[in-house]
């Protein structure tokens, strides 16, 4: 098996004492979509960091595909593509010229960067707006022009930090599209997100960290299958906006109002279809609450994302 | 990487560094063609006709190579400050830390931008200067070996004090309480052959000195230090700095963690 990604006992003590990484363990499968969440703090930006060459490790090994970080910084380097969480290009920049220069610093000729910043201005719907200096971008513009820089140099391996923060719902879905098609094109993909949908829909593999370790390194059916209740919205018809008495099944409305059945994983749902049919109510459609992650992320890590809220409300 | 690559990298930065201070033209190089302006006008017509010959020459074509040297110091040493400093404080910094480009090209990179707008303002304000006066170099190679030395140790000491900067404060206080008082202390105005002993002495510890009578010395072949000193001063200059620069940002100091 071939990794894009092969990380070993990586530590990271900053001056000042605080250890952000106690000993790392992680290996991404060349290919992968990979997510790496935690709460803030947690260790997630420092891991990535190190990766892009912004943090000094203290110590422990970092491969991607065969270049190693000590020995090979520079091909490690050539493999990667960084999108960083913060804006971090000059704002009074040329977008055209911002994506130009980048491939500029990996050695490519001018001729091929242009077509390469070409392609993926274009594809990221910044083309028409190559020409104007950075700063006048709207914030998804921004979010966009930090991958199609990160993407110029043609990178194996794309780490993306919390790509879609404070993106819109459209553009997000628009930018998972996107991801996902550079991905099937054969580029390893690693992210960290705040949006456990974002994770639970994009990526077949999932690393949980917390206080500098990994908690959990596995798939994403393997995590989710760790859940053993799973829960169920349901829309009623003229919905007396009570709760139903089913035996066996606890139920609740949620924020929305709607009515919720907690279900064991094994149980079916034709017991729950037939005491309420019994009882009178009509469903009329049901859907899987789809933050599964989250409640599993809970139980891992004993908190939630506070900064999704916020993010989410911004 | 190639040395082809190398190459490329090299001249992306040093595309950019050209492409920001002509940009930004009206804060770059407009300013220091106004004010050696004023200085020819007030200093070498008005003032200059009163105090008579220096050294043997007519005054103002005495302070003209001094002014010339003056431009190209300041110049080079706020381009880098300034660009390096501004990507640090941006972050933008990173986009150069994550790429393969070696720190020895980034540090060149940056240089290179520093002394292209020192030599283009010095280029400018001789220009100016003609209007003032008639120029003979007396030694061309020694002019152009003094400008492109002068800048570079400029360009370098810019780069270090960029390194050390966390906020645009520090980025100000070099120039206005360090780099100015030298330079008017470094005999553009005056030959130290006017002052005291004692000061003559203190004076021969300004670096400055060296670089404008050396520039002097290649326009108008005469000075109060010999050329070989200075260029030798200057080369000295050149390789540590060169060392130390090279050291901090191997160091990553204040740009990485």
């Amino acid at each position: 098996m071939e990794y894009a990604l092969d990380i070993r006992g990586l530590r990271k003590t900053f001056p000042g004492g605080l250890e952000a990484l106690k000993g790392i363990d992680m290996q991404v499968e060349a290919g992968d979509f990979f997510a790496l969440l935690g709460p803030n703090g947690a260790g997630k930006s420092t891991t990535l960091g190190v990766l892009a060459s912004l943090v000094r490790k203290t110590s422990g090994q970092v491969r991607v595909f065969d270049a190693d970080l000590d020995t090979d910084p520079a091909r490690l380097k050539t493999w990667l593509g960084f999108v960083p969480q913060e804006f971090n290009f000059n704002q009074f920049e040329k977008v055209g010229d911002i994506v130009r220069t980048q491939a500029g610093y990996y050695g490519m000729a001018p001729a091929r960067a242009a077509l390469n910043a070409e392609r993926y201005l274009r594809e990221l719907g910044l083309w028409d707006k190559r020409n104007s200096p950075a700063r006048m971008l709207s914030g998804g513009m921004k979010r966009r022009l930090l991958i199609a820089r990160a993407l110029v140099h043609e990178p194996r391996v794309l780490i993306l930090d919390e790509p879609t923060a404070g993106v819109d719902i459209e553009l997000r879905r628009s930018m998972w599209g996107f991801l996902e098609r550079i991905n099937r094109e054969g580029v390893t993909i690693i992210l960290t997100t705040h949006y456990l949908e974002e994770a639970e829909a994009l990526c077949r593999n999932i690393a949980i960290i917390d206080g500098g370790r990994i908690l959990q390194h596995t798939s994403k059916q393997a995590l989710l299958q760790q859940l053993s209740m799973e829960h169920f919205i349901l829309d009623i018809r003229n919905d007396p906006g009570t709760l139903p008495q089913l035996e066996g099944y606890h139920c609740f409305r949620n924020d929305e109002g709607a009515l919720v059945v907690e279900v064991e994983k094994e149980d079916g749902l034709n017991d729950v279809f037939r005491q309420l049919g019994e009882q009178g109510w009509e469903v009329t459609s049901m859907r899987n609450r789809s933050n599964r992650l989250e409640e599993l992320f809970m139980s891992l890590v004993g908190r939630s994302l506070p900064e999704s809220e916020e993010e989410e409300s911004a | 990487m190639t040395p082809y690559q190398i190459w490329i990298a090299f001249m992306t930065i040093v595309v950019r560094e050209v492409r920001r201070f002509t940009r930004i033209w009206p804060q770059t190089l407009l300013p220091p063609a106004v004010t050696m302006t004023l200085y020819f006008v007030i200093f070498g017509n008005l003032i200059g006709s009163r105090i008579g010959p220096m050294e043997g020459y007519d005054y103002m074509e005495f302070i003209v190579p001094g002014l010339i040297m003056m431009s190209v110091i300041t110049s080079s040493y706020a381009n880098v400050v300034s660009s390096f400093f501004s990507m640090k404080f941006q972050r933008s910094i990173e986009e150069l830390l994550v790429s393969p480009t070696p720190n020895w090209v980034i540090l060149t990179g940056y240089l290179a931008g520093g002394m292209a707008r020192g030599l283009i303002v010095g280029f400018v304000v001789m220009l100016v200067s003609l209007a003032f006066t008639t120029l003979e170099f007396y030694s061309p190679v020694l002019v152009v070996t003094t400008a492109l030395l002068t800048s570079l140790v400029f360009s370098l000491g810019g780069f270090i004090n960029a390194m050390f900067a966390t906020k645009f404060d520090d980025i100000s206080i070099v120039p206005t309480f360090v780099l100015t008082p030298l330079t008017y202390l470094g005999g553009v105005f005056y030959s130290i052959n006017l002052l005291d002993p004692f000061w003559q002495g203190l004076s021969m510890a300004n670096p400055i000195l060296y670089m404008v009578n050396a520039f002097r010395y290649g326009v108008l072949g005469a000075s109060d230090v010999g050329p070989v000193w200075a260029i030798g001063m200057l080369l000295v200059f050149s390789v540590v700095l060169f060392t130390v620069s090279l050291r901090l940002l191997d160091r990553g100091k204040g740009i990485r963690s």
